[in-house]
């Protein structure tokens, strides 16, 4: 019996040091004090009775803890859903629109405004369920299908302390802004209600396994989960940038040219707005890659300092050698740059250091930006906003940066002090990240060219030639962006 | 009656116009107007692609004014779009057969 009071009053200390302001917060359990506990047995009350007590105010304050964390997790994990969203409207959709011609901004706009709705809905219906429900290793089941099951417990294998709704919306986020990523690669020349039919097919034959192999539970590649190729991506390099890239440059080949590219000039029609999308693209890469800790624990601020010196850095360097090359550092550079910076330690923001985030984001600016520049160039394809030199070439170089980078100190994923990444000693890992990085770009070759072919053979593509004149914005909506008249 | 039109740079607008009234002149008439002379234009670079830009905003200023007022218009004018750069634009004379104004019938340097 006394030993019995001892471990309860040591449970009370413990409770109080571990959670001491939470604890304190709680007026409804109030700490009882040492002294006043030996009082009252000296009083006279049953020692029985005052243990039982006892023992329920250390399971209310473990609950009260556990609640605590709840929703401190919970509260940043909605708000990094929310900023991830904004990545698409308002972020991408005015990075995209500023790019296109004025008669095809509205056009633009609406493709990654319609996937915030189509996606939405198809993922309630099944995309989640194949991405993150009980299935093999590259595709999840259908045991969530209508979100059975998806309730406000945690899911202890994905989130701990988050409800499993909030986890299924943050990734539901993800689902949205990565087909809308592609749409800068087909810009100013799909038909609208094709581009629908091809992005729902994309979701569930790209990107649902893609998710699933990388983030599912028992996915090939998932390196938490018990992967057989463990490949560290943790915000999504291969899952959203590798897959959207790439099937954004098989899209880009199989539509062919705008009419008139490269010979009529296209330039940008309003760089203030893709400037402000930029922005707003950098602000809400913070709920994507810091969010991805799935908690607010110091892991999140690790990733969220890894994501903003990546940004900065791969600004820098683009800007440089466009200054160097060009004569004068663009803004649309500029902004170029920070986006491919943050695509490049999307996958490794969780794992890297800031000084190896910042050497990351060197590298990727210099890279994408002769992507972009001279490779486009070289081989003609018409990637109109460049969907695949920035993110299908700044998300694999990334992916293969974090086997370099990974280290063990920022998170032991492998287990505490185990090398983590190829500084570290680890080569192994980079075999793991080539993996990756392969199926990724195997799957969305594959995957959208076959859907290119049904939807081009059933409904077609591409707008005629006429509506491509006149543009989308009233072709396909019967609406202008800018009414100069009034 | 002499018509003095002037292509000049947009930013010299303000000073033309403040150096016109401290002359004397009266009426004028703006135009925001896009072209270009001898320099044709400039580059524009978005993401390494280099475009050809041979249309330049420019502002365009036309009054009407005496035979004897015409000089020194000119003058006020050179006087005050002169950057001395490429581009500082043109100033074209013409004769004026005729001004008329509409409220009251007259005609002629009363009119201007």
């Amino acid at each position: 019996m006394r030993n019995r009071l001892v471990k309860v009053l040591l449970m009370l200390l413990v409770g109080v040091v571990a959670g001491g302001p939470l604890v304190m917060a709680q007026e409804a359990a109030p700490v009882v004090s040492a002294p006043a506990m030996v009082s009252a047995t000296a009083a006279g009350g049953t020692q029985t009775d005052r243990i039982a007590v006892l023992e329920k105010q250390v399971t209310d304050q473990a609950t009260a803890i556990a609640a605590a964390q709840t929703a401190g997790d919970n509260a940043w994990m909605l708000v990094s859903a929310a900023l991830v969203l904004m990545m698409s409207g308002p972020g991408l959709a005015l990075f995209y629109g500023g790019l296109v011609r004025k008669k095809n901004i509205l056009g633009t706009m609406m493709q990654t405004f319609a996937m915030m709705a189509v996606i939405t809905v198809l993922w309630a219906i099944v995309t989640y369920s194949l991405a993150f429900g009980d299935g093999n290793a590259f595709i999840g089941g259908l045991g969530n299908m209508f979100l059975h099951g998806v309730g406000l417990a945690p899911d202890v294998k994905y989130a701990a302390t988050i409800p499993l709704q909030t986890f299924m919306v943050y990734q539901l986020m993800f689902a949205i802004i990565t087909p809308a990523l592609i749409t800068g690669a087909f810009a100013e020349r799909m038909k609208f209600s094709a581009m629908l039919v091809f992005m729902v097919l994309w979701a569930l034959i790209v990107y649902s396994p893609m998710a699933h192999m990388v983030w599912g539970k028992g996915g090939l590649l998932n390196a938490a989960l018990g992967g057989m190729f463990p490949c560290l991506d943790f915000a999504g390099g291969t899952v959203v940038h590798v897959t959207s890239g790439v099937s954004a440059l098989v899209t880009a080949i199989y539509l062919g040219k705008r009419l008139g590219y490269p010979k009529v000039p296209m330039p940008p029609h309003s760089v203030v707005l893709s400037f402000i999308g930029a922005c707003l693209l950098w602000v809400g890469w913070f709920g994507f890659n810091a969010g991805s800790a799935l908690g607010a624990g110091t892991l999140a601020t690790s990733a969220f300092v890894a994501t903003h010196f990546g940004a900065a850095a791969a600004a820098l360097s683009w800007s440089a050698v466009e200054w160097i090359r060009n004569g004068k550092p663009s803004a649309l550079g500029a902004i170029s740059g920070a986006v491919a910076g943050l695509v490049a330690i999307t996958p490794g923001a969780g794992f890297v250091t800031p000084m190896s985030a910042i050497w990351i984001g060197l590298i990727v600016g210099v890279f994408c930006f002769f992507m972009v520049v001279k490779v486009k160039a070289i081989f003609g394809y018409d990637d109109s906003l460049d969907a695949f030199g920035v993110h299908g070439a700044g998300g694999t170089l990334g992916a293969l940066l974090t086997g370099v980078f990974a280290s063990s100190t920022i998170n032991p994923i492998f287990g505490a002090g185990k090398p983590t990444g190829l500084l570290e000693g680890n080569a192994h890992q980079m075999l793991n990240q080539v993996t990756g990085v392969a199926i990724a770009w195997g799957l969305s070759i594959v995957g959208t060219l076959v859907i290119l072919f049904v939807v081009d053979k059933t409904i077609g593509l591409r707008v005629s030639a006429a509506d491509e004149e006149m543009g989308l914005d009233l072709s396909q909506h019967g609406e202008e962006g800018y009414d100069w008249a009034h | 009656m002499q018509k003095i039109e002037a292509v000049i740079q947009p930013s010299k607008l303000d000073a033309v116009k403040d150096a016109l009234v401290e002359i004397g002149v009266e009426g004028i008439t703006i135009t925001e107007a896009r072209g270009h002379g001898r320099q044709k234009g400039h580059t524009e670079f978005y993401r390494g692609r280099e475009y050809a830009v041979d249309l330049l905003p420019k502002v365009k200023l036309e009054t009407v004014v005496t035979d004897e007022m015409a000089e020194k218009v000119i003058d006020a004018i050179m006087g005050a779009a002169r950057t001395g750069t490429i581009g500082d634009g043109k100033i074209f004379v013409t004769k004026v057969d005729e001004a008329i104004r509409i409220r009251n019938d007259e005609r002629g340097d009363v009119a201007l």
